[in-house]
This record gives C-alpha cells, structure tokens and sequence, in this order.
C-alpha cells in the first residue's frame, strides 16, 4: 500500500512527467491559455492516461511477451492510445459540446501527447505489475492536469500584468514555464528510495 | 512464421478495436449539434433576418461556426449576454450597424398606393401580410413583429414602418419594479422567479 503511495506522490511531484520529464509540453502551452479549458483537457487526458496505460499493460503482457512480438510494441500502443483518445471525444462531443468546441484540435492532438505514450512505454521499462501500471498512468496524468491548471491560472493573471514588451506572449509563457520546472526540481529530495 | 503471426496479431487487435470504436460511434451518436440548439433557444425567434441570415436557426448555426454574437438586433443586449455566457466569451456592445431605437414598430401599408404585386407577402417571414395577387395587401398588425423585411421589396414604396403609439391599453406600468410589498423570505425566490416572467411575456406582447 505503502509502496504505491510512493509510487503516486512521486510520479505526480517528484518525476512530473511535464516539468521533470519534459513530455507533453505541446498541450501545456496550448491549452493553457484559459483555466476552464485546461481543467477539461486535464479531465479528456486523465481518462486517456489512466485508460492508455492499463490497456497497454494488458496488451503487452497477454499479447505481445506470450508471442514474442516485444518489437511491436510501440506501434501496438500508439493504436491503444489513438483508440482510447477516440472514444474520449466521442463522450466529449456527446457530453459537452462546449468543451468540444474550446478543445478543438487538442482533443485529438492527445493521441500525439508524448506523455500518454511514454507512460505506457515506462511502465513495461520499469516493470510494473497491472495496479502500478494503472497507478503510474493516473499518477502522471495528475501530475499533469496539476501543473496545467496552474499554469493556466498563472498565464491568466499574466494576460492582464505590465509585461514589458519584448516579453509579452508565449516569451514570457515560457519563462514561467522554467521557473515553475525549477521550483519542480524541489521535490526531488522529497522521497527517498532505498 | 513469425511475421505471419506478428500482421495476425496487430491486423486482429485492429479489427477488435475498430468494432468497439463502430459501436461507440452508433452509441455515442450526436444528434445534430446541441450547441446550435441551445444558441436557437436563446435568440428571440423573429426571424428578421437584420443579423444578415435568414433566420434565426442560420445565425445559431453561425455562432456556433465563429460568427460575432452581437448581430440580434431584437434580442438586444440582454440576447448578447446569454450568448455570451453560453459560449464563454467576452460581451460585446450591439453591432454598430445594427444599433437601432428599440422602439416597437409595426409595418403599414398605405392601401391606395398598393399594386398587389405579392412581394411583400413573399418576404414576410412571420406570414403577418394577407392579400393576393392584384389585390390590395394589408398587415395583420398583432402579428407583425417590425422585422424591416418587407420594406425593401416593396416596388411602389407603399410600406412604411411607425412605431407603436403608446395608449392606455398598451402603456407598460412596470408594477413590477415598484417592489414595496413586504414578502416572505421563503416565498422570495419564488415570487423573484415569477416576476422576471411576467415580464417577459409583456415586453414580448407590444
């Protein structure tokens, strides 16, 4: 039990898949532009996570390792993922046509997320048994929907700041961005593993 | 061998998820757009076309393909703001080109200058003009809502729009807003609900 808290907390803060691992920074700076459409993207991309990295772990180990096709592997998960990320926008559209309209072309751009693919790729790297597997997978999305949502409440007080003018737009975005990476790097003493 | 069974396996994983993506895809189907709809429902239904589409669904239809939200003309501001909330952006100030006296209008035809040409009847979208053709034309003015729509087909110039003189059948006391009953606070928001229905319903009616 103990073990996957650690897992959690430090997939979430310690290895932030955005700021530590640097995945996924392509919706970190699209779709933070407003804080009510970084939470649905923080929601569409949990679920595809989460999701994702189960499946994968599923298909890895049922499928690929029996037949010894581990070669596949990528190409068996970027289908899993484009399949999940599929399904999300059909419940997206069908649920909240808003947030359909405001995600645009981010929704399916998930597919493309280099953070949802590396999840299911670190798992079989690391070895994860199936509940790690979906605890790691949930623990990365966290940590991204974390960051992105303070992100995007940041870069909404930053629209209506005195930026001076050589900074102003996705310069001074992405200077934030480091900073918030820098005070990240803080929790790396957080856990010690033995 | 071993290539064999690899196409095997990815071409089954991709027959298996493409029958469970058909079937979200039939489960999950969107009927029409519900935003589209949810736009219709808070423009005013005229179908006056001043906002530059020919009705009101098409300008919803619009709205919801990126149009500005400040062409309802009829629906005026309060209109704006609804869109507005609905779609997450900013209120805008009525477009310039549709500012106008919100003074109700109704069309009239001056019934000696009238050739009976049909044209109006034709562009009327609320059905509000009778006659036929080589007959004289007159509005059913309870029907009209001041839409604009038929002035300009007119060839002879016989429409003219007048506002709406105010009499004592139709002058709006606004009871409502010389609030000086004293009511219960249970009953508050009840009552606060009923209000903002009535009143509606007499703005609607002049």
């Amino acid at each position: 039990m103990v073990d996957y808290l650690l897992l959690l907390v430090g997939t979430v803060l310690v290895n932030n898949f955005v700021l530590v691992k640097f995945l996924g920074l392509c919706p970190f700076m699209g779709v933070s532009s407003r804080t009510e459409t970084a939470i649905g993207m923080s929601f569409a991309t949990t679920f595809v996570m989460t999701i994702a990295s189960l499946l994968s772990y599923l298909v890895n180990n049922y499928i690929l390792a029996p037949l010894g096709l581990d070669y596949l592997m990528t190409m068996a998960f970027i289908l899993v993922i484009a399949v999940v990320v599929q399904f999300t926008e059909m419940v997206v559209h069908k649920t909240s046509a808003n947030l359909y309209r405001t995600l645009g072309i981010f929704l399916p751009l998930i597919t493309t997320n280099c953070a949802v693919l590396g999840v299911a790729l670190l798992n079989i790297y690391q070895q994860h048994n199936f509940f790690e597997s979906i605890i790691y997978g949930f623990g990365a999305a966290l940590g991204f929907s974390l960051v992105l949502i303070m992100f995007s409440a940041m870069r909404e007080k930053l629209a209506s700041a005195d930026v001076p003018m050589p900074f102003k737009g996705p310069a001074i975005a992405l200077i934030t961005a480091g900073l918030m990476s820098l005070a990240f790097m803080g929790f790396t003493g957080l856990i010690k593993l033995q | 061998m071993s290539i064999l069974i690899a196409i095997l396996v990815l071409g089954g994983m991709c027959l298996f998820f493409g029958a469970l993506l058909g079937y979200a895809a039939v489960k999950f189907k969107v009927e029409g757009d519900p935003l589209v709809e949810q736009l219709d429902a808070l423009l005013p239904q005229t179908q006056c076309g001043q906002c530059g589409y020919p009705g009101c669904k098409p300008y919803a239809q619009a709205i919801a393909n990126g149009e500005a939200i400040n062409k309802c003309a009829p629906g005026g501001e309060d209109t704006i703001k609804k869109i507005a909330n609905l779609m997450g952006v900013d209120v805008q100030p009525l477009d310039e080109s549709h500012a106008q006296d919100n003074t109700p209008k109704v069309a009239f035809i001056i019934e000696e200058d009238c050739i009976g040409c049909t044209k109006c009847i034709q562009a009327c979208p609320v059905d509000a003009i009778i006659g036929a053709a080589k007959q004289m034309h007159t509005i059913i003015a309870d029907e009209c809502t001041g839409c604009d729509l038929c002035v300009a087909p007119c060839p002879v110039d016989c429409i003219k729009m007048i506002p709406i003189a105010q009499t004592t059948h139709n002058w709006q006391w606004d009871l409502n807003r010389i609030n000086v009953k004293t009511i219960d606070a249970d009953d508050y928001s009840n009552k606060q609900s009923n209000n903002v229905k009535t009143n509606t319903t007499e703005e609607v009616n002049v």
